[in-house]
Order: structure tokens, then C-alpha cells, then sequence
């Protein structure tokens, strides 16, 4: 009401063509036209100052949001020109998040497919010296370490998350969240040390045992777990607690049967996660499983090798012709991104397959 | 099945907020209680605190006197989990356990308390409480589908066979059909009709007609101002307070005066 009255007082209320509801487009084609263009003059211009891959795709973004951009503001007017201008900005910072992922995948890949054989996954480094061996004891090791962590974080984390959210109190659940977010911040190498200074009471200086390097992995693990399990259940909503204490549920089965299920998909993605998190640690690991070269089914006898101390020993101290403790390493690494990989995958399915069904 | 509640000198705070004062009421067995007023007065908090819903949330705390039966409700050896099992509520918003098929949800109540039911008791329980919910019918045939896949009202209706399942001496509802369509609320109006034959039924809500359709008695609350406690200004037969209150707010608010 008021705008119409605005318009009858001072100036003529706008019709129809003034606001015209159709503007002519750049055409469909003009994107690609200017990226043409812009590598044609880029081209142009690094023929005279020397040319180099990564001057010529520089230059070509660059180019390529001027011309849009100007030709878009003649033709189509300001709002759609800043849409055009930002649209190539946000796609240009994915391109740069995506180089070094894909930059290292592939340099792995590269590197580690020359052992990536049979031989790799069935034999240990027992005798080898020069080429050949295997990584059969660092992936036992690794995945013994991480299970045993595993097997301590999550119900540790677990409840610890259930107190913070179903029956934190005062002074001591704030405590708790503070401790939590600076475990959070605590460098491996710490935990490491933590872990061997603990285990050294017990056995005396100099022990190396694969369960200590759980212990390790553990601190570093907990905190992420209470801190996705923290966010998962504060989404579960307080009218299903409100709807089973009316049923005359008591609390803890509250918690137990609809709070823990409700948020279930959740919480195993971020148990996953974490446990993608802490599978690569290096530092607490060389300190405290240290390194063998044949494998250990054992968790509380003697060293344990795991995948990224391989990767590291086989790396710098390579033996002799070094090319094969390089292969090696490589391929440990390519391992270790294949398990990973293959946790946030499997992340994604547990999700799916937690999450409460809609039925529609 | 049904009991008397009496209330008496009823004062309900929010940490040191007194939401509700000086509330002294009897709520009739096989019948059904309506309460009305404005917004902010206190009908759900005071409706929470017949069975101790209201002390779930954190630094909320009841003075005075619920007595069910010659037992009082907020008597030191009190057991709330107890009490939530023979005086069942319904929400506003209709919350079936996400996780469950229509059948657990309405089993729920029995399961989560006692653990191993047979499965025969446990069918017909379920059987039971859907056909006392009006549902039977509309979901007979899909009782293990997810319980958030129904209609909003036919959500609604399972939360009231959820909360009937258990057998509860009294039926608490709280704007049961504010979030449901006129067809919805007609069915759970009905519904109402038939379960106070054998419940105690308790409803807040808004819509004054409902009040006077459903309801046997109404109590008429109202608030002074902000941050003043909510006050139970008047109750009687409902046929009375809509027609002749004695009241002046109660006719201010029934002619839609005032609120």
C-alpha cells in the first residue's frame, strides 16, 4: 500500500515496459567463446613472455572472468554478470581444494602400482634385503592397533557423549567439554609419549608393544568419537525422550532404545571417521610398536609394525638397490589410502543402512 | 481403569520463574477436562505436572499437593517412571519413535517396561490399541512399515494407541490437534468421545469449540501480564462456562473479548 501511494505522489508508477520481466541472455555458447578467446590471447601473450602450463591456465581463468564478465554486464546487466563472475571464483577454489588431493592420489598410485602385487600382501619383510618382501606384518599390525583402539574409544567415547548429553550437570560436564576439546588439539607425538612413559612403568625402559600403540591411538581417538557422538545426539529431538517418559520409560532405557537407534547412522559414521582419522598416525606408533620385519599376531608381545611406520622405514632407510624399499614404501602408502578409502565408503553405507527409514 | 485427580494449592516453577500459582482443582474420573485460556498461561505446564513430565526439564519444580486415588503424586518415595505408567500423555506434535514400524511403536510401551512379552499377548495388545485408536483399519496391512510414513493425523492417532498400549489410569493430551486438519481432528474428537467411557481424560487446547464439543468440564486459565504466573480463574461444567460463566475474564475470553 504504502509503495503505491509513493508512486501516485511524485512519480508515475512504472509500467509494464519499463520493468520488462524478459532480458536477452548472453547466448549458450558465450561461455565457451570466451574461454576460447581468452586462451587464444593468452596463448598470444605467453608466446612472447615464455610459455608454461601453469602461466597459460592462470592467465586463461583470469581472462576468461574479464570477458564474461564484461560481455555479460553489457548484455544481460549487473546482477547476472556478479552470478557469472562468482560462479567461475567458486568453481576456480574447488579446482584448487581438488589439485593436491588428486595431485596425491595420483603420485601414489604412480608409485606404489609397481608392488602392488600378490607378493606385497602375502609375505613379510622376514630376510628380505633387496627386492621383493612384503607388507603382510604392517597391514596385521595395523589392523590389530586400530581394532584394539577402536574396541577401547567407542564405548569409552560413547558414553562419555551420553553423559555430556542426557545427563550433564553443572560444573563437571563443562569440565568435561573443555578436557574433551583440548584432547581434541593434543599432537600425536604427545600421545605417543604419553602411552610409552605409561607402558615404561610396568615393563622398564625401552618396551615396544602393539597394544601400547592402541593406547596411543585410543587418546587420539576418543575425543573425536565424544565429539560426533556429542552432535549426533543432541539432533535426536527431545520429543521422542518426552514421548518414551510418558510410556513410563526410565530414563536409561530411554537413552538405550530410542535416543542411541534414533541417532545410530550417525554415530557409526563418526566412529568410521575416526577411525580413518587415527589408522594413518605415524609418531605415536614409531614410538611405541616400534618396527619389525616379520609379522606379530600379537598385541601384547614384542614390536608391531604397522603401515605408516613401514611406509616411513622403507622409505628412509631402503636397503640395498634402495629402489625396492622405495617400491615398497609406495606401496604401503597406496595400501594405507585403499583402507581409508574404504572406511569412508563404508561410512556412507553403515549410514544408509542405520538411518530411520521413512516409508513413503 | 480411571481415577479422580485432586489438586490442590499447585504452584509450578521454572527455576525461581513461578510459571502456574495456587491452582486447586478435581479432575472427574470418566470424563473429560478441558482446559482453555490465553497463550503463556501456563495450560501445559500445569497439564505436564499431573504426571511429573514437567520435572524433565532442568531447574523445574512443583509445590503442592496431586493426589490420584488417595496417593500422592509428588509424595517423597514417589516414583515418576511409576506414575508415567498410569498417567499416559499425548503431544501437541505427533512423535512416533522414528526408528520403529508402526507395530513396535504401539508395542513400545510394554516392551521398553517389561522387557520379554509373548509375542501372541503382545498382537493382541497391538490389535487392541490401534482399534482404540481408530487405526486398526487404516493400517492393518502395513503394520511393519516405518511409523513416519502415516499421514500427520494418523500419526497422531498412533501416539494415542502408543499411549492407551499401557493401560493408564489417565489420558493427558496437550493441543492434541493443533497441528492436524479439520477431517484429523474430527477423528480424534471422536475418538475422545469413546475413550472417556473408560479413561480420565485431561486436554489443553486452543480451539474453543473443541472445548465445548469434547469436554465435560473446562477450567478457564489466564495470565495478569508478562512474567506473571498463569492463575486458574474459573472451572465448571462446560455447558455452563460457555453459556453463563461467573466470571467476567471467562466471558471476556469465551466472546473473544480478550486473548
Amino acid at each position: 500500500m504504502s509503495s503505491t501511494a509513493r508512486h501516485t505522489t511524485d512519480e508515475p508508477a512504472p509500467s509494464l515496459e519499463d520493468m520488462p520481466l524478459v532480458h536477452r541472455p548472453l547466448p549458450r555458447w558465450a561461455p565457451y567463446a570466451s574461454v576460447g578467446v581468452a586462451a587464444v590471447i593468452a596463448a598470444g601473450v605467453l608466446a612472447v613472455l615464455g610459455f608454461g602450463p601453469v602461466r597459460f591456465v592462470l592467465l586463461t581463468l583470469v581472462l576468461f572472468a574479464v570477458t564474461l564478465y564484461a560481455a555479460s554486464r553489457t548484455v544481460e546487466g549487473g546482477r547476472k554478470a556478479t552470478d557469472r563472475l562468482v560462479t567461475i571464483v567458486v568453481a576456480a577454489a574447488f579446482a584448487v581444494a581438488m589439485l593436491p588431493l588428486v595431485s596425491l592420489l595420483w603420485t601414489v598410485i604412480e608409485n606404489g602400482i609397481a608392488r602392488f602385487d600378490a607378493e606385497l600382501f602375502t609375505s613379510d619383510m622376514r630376510g628380505v634385503v633387496g627386492p621383493g618382501g612384503g607388507v603382510l606384518h604392517a597391514i596385521v599390525g595395523t589392523g590389530l592397533i586400530t581394532g584394539a583402539a577402536t574396541i577401547v574409544s567407542v564405548p569409552v567415547g560413547l558414553m562419555c557423549a551420553v553423559y555430556l548429553v542426557e545427563y550433564r550437570r553443572g560444573r563437571l560436564a563443562k569440565a568435561v567439554t573443555f578436557l574433551v576439546d583440548v584432547m581434541t588439539g593434543i599432537p600425536s607425538v604427545v600421545a605417543g609419549l604419553f602411552a610409552y612413559v605409561l607402558f615404561v612403568l610396568f615393563f622398564g625402559p625401552g618396551v615396544r608393544l602393539g597394544i601400547a600403540g592402541s593406547l596411543a591411538l585410543s587418546v587420539l581417538m576418543i575425543p573425536v568419537v565424544i565429539r560426533s557422538a556429542e552432535e549426533m545426539l543432541k539432533l535426536v529431538p527431545n520429543e521422542l525422550r518426552e514421548a518414551a517418559y510418558a510410556l513410563g520409560v526410565p530414563k536409561w532405557r530411554t537413552v538405550v532404545k530410542v535416543v542411541l537407534p534414533t541417532a545410530a547412522a550417525g554415530i557409526a559414521t563418526g566412529i568410521t571417521l575416526a577411525i580413518a582419522r587415527v589408522i594413518g598416525e605415524t609418531a605415536p606408533l614409531l614410538l611405541v610398536a616400534g618396527f619389525t620385519s616379520t609379522t606379530n599376531w600379537d598385541l601384547t608381545d614384542g614390536r608391531m609394525m604397522t603401515l605408516p611406520v613401514f611406509a616411513y622405514y622403507s622409505y628412509t632407510q631402503p636397503g640395498f638397490p634402495p629402489e625396492a624399499g622405495q617400491q615398497r614404501a609406495w606401496a604401503a602408502a597406496l595400501v594405507l589410502i585403499i583402507i581409508v578409502m574404504g572406511l569412508n565408503l563404508s561410512a556412507r553405507v553403515i549410514a544408509r543402512f542405520f538411518s530411520p527409514k521413512t516409508g513413503r | 481403569m480411571s481415577k479422580r485427580i485432586d489438586i490442590s494449592d499447585l504452584d509450578i516453577y521454572y527455576g525461581d520463574f513461578r510459571a502456574v500459582e495456587g491452582v486447586t482443582m478435581t479432575i472427574e474420573p470418566r470424563a473429560v477436562t478441558a482446559l482453555i485460556g490465553p497463550s503463556g498461561c501456563g495450560k501445559s505446564t500445569f497439564i505436564r505436572s499431573l504426571n511429573r513430565m514437567h520435572e524433565v526439564v532442568p531447574g523445574a519444580r512443583v509445590e503442592g499437593k496431586v493426589v490420584i486415588d488417595g496417593q500422592d503424586l509428588y509424595g517423597p518415595d514417589v516414583d515418576p517412571v511409576d506414575v508415567r505408567r498410569q498417567i499416559g500423555m499425548v503431544f501437541q506434535r505427533p512423535n512416533p519413535f522414528p526408528t520403529m514400524s508402526i507395530y513396535e511403536n504401539v508395542a513400545a510401551g510394554m516392551r521398553l517396561n517389561n522387557g520379554r512379552v509373548k509375542k501372541g499377548k503382545l498382537d493382541d495388545l497391538v490389535e487392541r490399541s490401534l482399534r482404540g485408536a481408530n487405526l486398526w483399519t487404516e493400517v492393518e496391512d502395513r503394520l511393519n512399515r516405518p511409523g513416519s510414513g502415516l499421514s500427520g493425523g494418523q500419526q497422531q492417532r498412533l501416539c494415542i494407541a502408543r499411549a492407551i498400549a499401557i493401560e493408564p489410569q489417565v489420558l493427558l493430551m496437550d493441543e492434541p490437534c493443533s497441528a492436524l486438519d479439520p477431517i484429523s481432528t474430527l477423528a480424534i474428537e471422536d475418538l475422545i468421545a469413546t475413550l472417556k467411557e473408560q479413561y480420565t481424560i485431561v486436554i489443553v487446547t486452543h480451539n474453543m469449540q473443541q472445548a465445548a464439543r469434547v469436554s465435560d468440564r473446562t477450567g478457564f486459565f489466564t495470565i495478569d501480564g508478562p512474567g506473571r504466573p498463569g492463575r486458574l480463574i474459573e472451572m465448571d461444567d462446560t455447558s455452563r462456562i460457555f453459556s453463563n460463566p461467573t466470571e467476567k475474564a471467562t466471558e471476556d475470553y469465551i466472546s473473544g473479548r480478550f486473548g
